[in-house]
């Protein structure tokens, strides 16, 4: 037996140990994970994923939530939702998780170049979303406006509401809160967040939007983009979630009509795959 | 340049004998518990002279000949995948401590030669290779690869169709297209056992130039093997419409076709694991009672079971209908999307081995008579 | 405020994009500008509908008295949106109470006057009734968002 820092045989399915640096509690059943990688690197694109192995219990896809550049450690933001997310959820710093990847069809931001950034998160879709946030404040001169939309259930529910209120202070980006439900003492927006859009000046003919939430949210605010703004469908990109045991294209669960979601997403042009959320059970 | 011989029964048993002796592990067709089964095979003794199996929907089973065969059957009742990938196959164990994960050795890849296999599941393995072929330039399924790349494949033309065949339809048979080191074809000639045997790559000529007493074939005994080729190819059990199928199903996804189809399926998933396409797979957790040691096991999967497409609390196809639509979707259409072909070779077993014989020809029949494109209900779908 | 200055006041907003000037003319006649610093309860929950509003500047947050949580937040307005309906049909009560949220400006339209210029002007009142259906049409959908609870947590 041998300690692997990198695996002795090139298998894919080998997960690589990551040291979990800190755990950090976000919002009531979300946490961030910060993983130091074994060699000190890791490189990835903004929108990209990794399986995330809990020791014996299993495996789950998760989004990056690091900066690519600015962060040296790699950030998952996992919601408790199933047995391997609550494992995840109980790990200490100093302890390992498993790492596999980084997998899947980052967001747009080459292709975005000269054009208004429309970034859109619906709850803890703001994780992924986070790293396209930073490389665009990063590159800010590659975009025209970058604007940040952002809906969840409460205020309570507001996942990086620092950083959130952070961008909000600066002038060279727009960002706007709204929340579904809130009580007196709220002086933010309350509505869905697709309420948000009519609030912030873009140029639909030359906007990349980039979306991400939950199913119904995307769907519906890609559907306000086309029919109020007559953004393209080409223009808007979604990631898109299954169940998923491999995220290297070979165990057939996320398959969505033709695509596979692990390698021909996570995301997706609406183009591409809008027309498949009117069918039931796809 | 392929390379032809002709042989008696006896060249068979010799040709089993050279592939042991290179260091296959010869797997071929025998006769167990009362079905016809791969598995390993000694000499040509082991083959299941005078046999075959009646297959007709939902219905299996073995007869003798009366005569002297050794590749009278049909198609075993499980396909080859089994060897190449396992149903199941542990993918990692290792041992968490302080500094990591010490990783347990690997056992090396079996050497296998595959002996009779039927054309369409030559074609199979095509269709396989493709699917598990790499991702990240890597190799997306490090086992199958490793004992994929050792295999001799020795083929079996089929002369003989069986009741759920449709390998013309496919186009991947009843002769094999390559794919294979070496074919064989048995024919009844003159009132003998005749092999034709011809190598189809280098590795297979070497081994058939290695052997002793192989016969040049006589023009009559090419021309009876050319005979009997044509009438298997007119001789197929069953048809499938294969032109502008992939279109018709992505734009049938609302037709009520599908719930009539869930009325009977059974959502038993045993078209799934007799297939010897249908790739899918799960990963199977096992951690130690101390916590220390943990085993990942990749395990066959099937779109048909509820839990295949589970995601936060609830699977996404709910009813049988989406799961069948989805099953044969992928196979004969949304497959080309992917890779290029069809994920269908043909063989017939999803028919023989469904419970309620529900016949992948028929309902794909089914939604092209029924198709709802024109219609206001068609609109949209998988397209 | 001279009704010249409402009227392009008016004509910059979206919500009446496309009227005709005579009827700009009307509407403007029953305007005026309003300003309201933050905190404000510009109309309470059960009070008599006499205005209608349009935000020009500022957020306003449409409240529900619910005994037990004090007052619920069910959603919030912003620049260019139009405020209450309340004034619309009898018996002209508000069904939530507005209040602002920073410094806001808004014109406010007299209940009274606006419901005579659309009974004597049907053209105007067809005109005016289709612009508050599909504000009112997207406030359901966007409500009915809202109950969907989307981000809700999955246990």
């Amino acid at each position: 037996m041998e300690t692997l820092t990198e695996p002795a045989v090139i298998d894919q399915m080998t997960p690589i140990p990551f040291k979990v640096q800190s755990v950090r509690e976000e919002l009531s059943h979300t946490f961030t994970l910060e993983l130091e990688p074994p060699n000190g690197d890791f490189s990835f694109q903004p929108g990209q994923f990794t399986m995330l192995y809990a020791f014996g219990i299993g495996e789950v896809p998760i989004s990056i939530s690091s900066s690519a550049t600015r962060e040296t450690t790699l950030l998952q933001t996992i919601r408790r939702t199933g047995a391997v997310t609550h494992a995840l959820g109980t790990l200490k710093s100093g302890d390992y998780v498993g790492i596999r990847g980084p997998y899947g069809r980052p967001w747009p931001m080459k292709e975005a170049k000269g054009r208004d950034l429309l970034i859109i998160g619906g709850g803890i879709g703001l994780a992924p979303l986070r790293p396209a946030i930073y490389h665009a404040l990063e590159n800010r001169a590659d975009y025209e406006r970058v604007v940040v939309l952002y809906g969840t259930r409460t205020p309570d529910d507001i996942l990086f509401e620092t950083e959130l209120r952070r961008w909000g202070d600066r002038t060279d980006i727009t960002t706007l809160i709204t929340v579904d439900a809130a009580d007196r003492g709220w002086y933010g927006a309350v509505g869905v967040v697709t309420r948000l859009i009519g609030r912030v000046g873009f140029d639909p003919l030359n906007t990349t939007a980039m979306v991400c939430g939950p199913e119904i949210m995307m769907t519906v605010t890609a559907e306000r983009l086309m029919e109020g703004y007559a953004v393209a469908p080409e223009n808007i990109y979604v990631t898109m979630e299954r169940n998923m045991k491999c995220g290297i294209g070979v165990c057939g669960h996320c398959q969505f009509g033709s695509k596979f979601i692990c390698t021909d997403g996570a995301v997706f042009s609406y183009k591409e795959v809008g027309h498949l959320f009117d069918i039931k059970g796809v | 340049m392929s390379e032809m011989y002709v042989s008696g029964q006896s060249g068979i048993g010799r040709l089993i004998q050279a592939l042991a002796e290179r260091g296959h592990r010869v797997i071929g067709p025998v006769v167990r518990n009362k079905a016809l089964v791969y598995d390993e095979i000694n000499g040509v003794e082991d083959l299941p002279k005078g046999w075959t199996d009646l297959q007709e929907p939902g219905r299996y089973r073995l007869e003798q000949r009366g005569d002297e065969k050794l590749f009278g059957y049909v198609v075993g009742s499980a396909s080859w995948k089994q060897f190449l990938n396992p149903p199941e196959t542990v993918l990692w164990s290792g041992t968490i401590n302080p500094e990591g994960f010490m990783t347990d050795p690997a056992p090396e890849p079996p050497k296998y030669a595959f002996f009779g296999v039927r054309p369409c599941e030559v074609a199979a393995l095509g269709v396989l290779d493709k699917v598990y072929a790499t991702s990240n330039g890597l190799p997306s399924m490090a086992g199958y690869s490793a004992i994929r790349e050792q295999a001799f494949i020795v083929a079996v033309n089929c002369v003989e169709p069986g009741g759920n065949c449709f390998c013309v339809s496919m186009d991947t048979g009843p002769t094999a297209r390559g794919g294979h080191d070496i074919v064989i074809t048995e024919i009844a000639h003159n009132g003998n056992m005749r092999y034709l045997i011809e190598s189809g790559t280098a590795a297979g000529a070497e081994v058939l130039d290695g052997m002793a007493n192989l016969e040049e074939p006589t023009k009559s005994e090419i021309e009876a093997r050319d005979y009997f080729l044509t009438e298997a190819a007119a001789a197929m059990g069953r048809t499938l419409e294969v032109d502008g199928l992939p279109e018709l199903l992505k734009g049938n996804a609302r037709n009520p076709r599908w719930d009539s189809i869930a009325d009977r399926c059974l959502a038993c998933a045993n078209c799934t694991m007799v297939c010897p396409t249908c790739f899918c797979n799960t990963v199977d957790d096992n951690l130690s009672l101390d916590g220390t040691h943990a085993t990942r096991t990749r395990k066959w999967d099937s779109c048909f079971t509820l839990g295949f497409s589970y995601m936060h609390g609830r699977p996404m196809r709910e009813g049988i209908g989406a799961r069948y639509r989805q099953w044969i979707t992928h196979k004969l259409a949304t497959w080309v999307d992917q890779f290029e072909e069809m994920g269908c070779v043909g063989c017939g077993r999803c028919i023989t081995w469904c419970p309620v014989g529900i016949d992948i020809t028929q309902e794909a029949a089914a939604i092209r008579r029924a198709d709802l494109r024109d219609t206001p209900i068609g609109i949209g779908g998988f397209v | 405020m001279d009704i010249d200055t409402l009227m392009t006041t008016l004509g910059e907003q979206s919500f009446f994009a496309g009227l005709r000037p005579e009827h700009m003319v009307v509407l403007a006649s029953t305007a005026e500008e309003v300003e309201y610093g933050g905190g404000v309860e510009i109309f309470e929950e059960g009070g008599h509908a006499d205005a209608a509003y349009l935000i020009l500047e500022g957020a306003v947050a449409l409240e529900l008295h619910v005994s037990h949580r004090a007052h619920h937040i069910v959603q919030t307005l912003h620049e260019g949106e139009v405020l209450g309906w309340g004034w619309l049909f009898p018996p002209h009560r508000w069904s939530f109470s507005a209040r602002t949220l920073e410094p806001t400006k808004v014109v406010r339209f007299d209940a009274v006057q606006l419901r005579a210029a659309w009974d004597s002007d049907c053209e105007l009142g067809y005109e005016m009734m289709k612009r508050f259906a599909e504000v009112m049409t997207s406030r359901l959908k966007a409500t009915r968002l809202q109950l969907v609870d989307f981000y809700g947590n999955t246990h």
